[in-house]
């Protein structure tokens, strides 16, 4: 290598480092059982190793939000970002403690997590107002994306100006149609993957790289 | 006493009249009481995640679960109207509001189906 060409690429760096932008905190938001903390572990157990909470099929597993700092994502060409993962609780507009009785939960302990998901997805609609800089907004493509907390939250994170990927969940399900979340939201970028069985996470990756960056 | 539910339809004009804050209030304590509200215009985005915010710190056991909310969807899909250029250089929040809006309890009111220019809601009374 030149010693120009050398030269070019510390300088590159050194330029690249003083303006370097502080990580994106990074919210992973979307309705609840929608494979938000799936995902989440995956991001960061692909990048640190380390994972961020317990999944279950329970509605409102996650209820506080949970962050992972300076979790970074690179691809083959060299190009990669640094961000923090918010995983957040599943938004809703309603949440009764009898729906956990269905999951063999007692009622004592029904009363404390739905008390915990109030309060989870309250913090979570505080700091899309306040904390978070972009979105991956997660979507179960067997379900029917015009649900209206859909339509609010992504109409939530237009106002706000957020950049936001809408990541079609699940398509290792024999119902997933990435079709119909397309034609629901053709505005954003739409990504079709399975965070459990890992189905095309480079693409998410790489176009978070891209759009993030 | 015939048993029902009361329904209120707040006009656009009354509407602006309040803040944002005496909006989710007002929407909150009339649909608390068992009250389906109608709004002629719907609120703006940073207006409806401070009503979930709210809605959230209001549900108790046995009592308040929450609320059931359908609008209109807006003629282009789910894209609220840009405000330009500038607007998104110099970061003015978009303040583009809804449809028409029905907000009503979540254990008394339920969708039954919603298009582009119908929404069905089933409610029933406590």
């Amino acid at each position: 290598m030149s010693f120009f060409i050398r030269t070019k690429k510390k300088l590159k760096k050194i330029i690249s480092r003083l303006f370097k932008k502080k990580q994106m905190r990074i919210g992973i938001y979307g309705p609840p059982n929608a494979g938000k903390t799936t995902l989440s572990n995956r991001i960061v157990r692909d990048w640190t190793g380390d994972a961020v909470g317990p999944v279950s099929e329970i509605p409102h597993e996650t209820r506080r939000a949970r962050r992972k700092e300076g979790v970074t994502i690179a691809d083959e060409k060299g190009n990669a970002i640094t961000i923090d993962i918010v995983d957040t609780p599943g938004v809703t507009t309603k949440i009764d403690y009898k729906e956990f009785l269905e999951y063999g939960i007692e009622s004592e302990e029904a009363v404390v997590r739905a008390r915990e998901a109030t309060e989870g997805v309250a913090e979570a609609m505080h700091w899309l107002r306040e904390d978070i800089e972009g979105v991956i907004y997660m979507l179960d493509s067997t379900q029917d994306p015009f649900m209206q907390v859909n339509i609010m939250l992504i109409g939530i994170i237009e106002s706000r100006g957020l950049p936001v990927i809408i990541v079609a969940n699940k398509n290792d399900l024999p119902d997933a149609s990435s079709t119909r979340i397309k034609s629901a939201f053709p505005q954003h970028p739409v990504i079709s993957i399975s965070g459990l069985e890992g189905n095309n996470v480079e693409e998410l990756y790489e176009k978070m790289i891209d759009f993030f960056g | 006493m015939i048993q029902g539910v009361q329904i209120d339809l707040i006009s656009s004009e009354r509407l602006e009249n309040l803040t944002s804050l005496e909006k989710i209030r007002m929407i909150l304590e009339k649909v608390i009481d068992g009250n389906v509200i109608v709004l002629e215009k719907g609120l703006t985005p940073d207006e409806q995640s401070l009503l979930i915010e709210t809605t959230m710190r209001e549900i108790k056991p046995d009592g308040f679960a929450g609320i059931e909310m359908e609008t209109y969807s807006s003629e282009s899909g789910t894209h609220q109207k840009s405000g330009g250029l500038f607007s998104g250089l110099f970061g003015k929040k978009d303040h583009t509001s809804g449809r028409m809006t029905v907000i009503g309890p979540a254990n008394q009111m339920k969708t039954l189906k919603k298009d582009k220019n119908l929404i069905s809601a089933w409610v029933s009374s406590r």
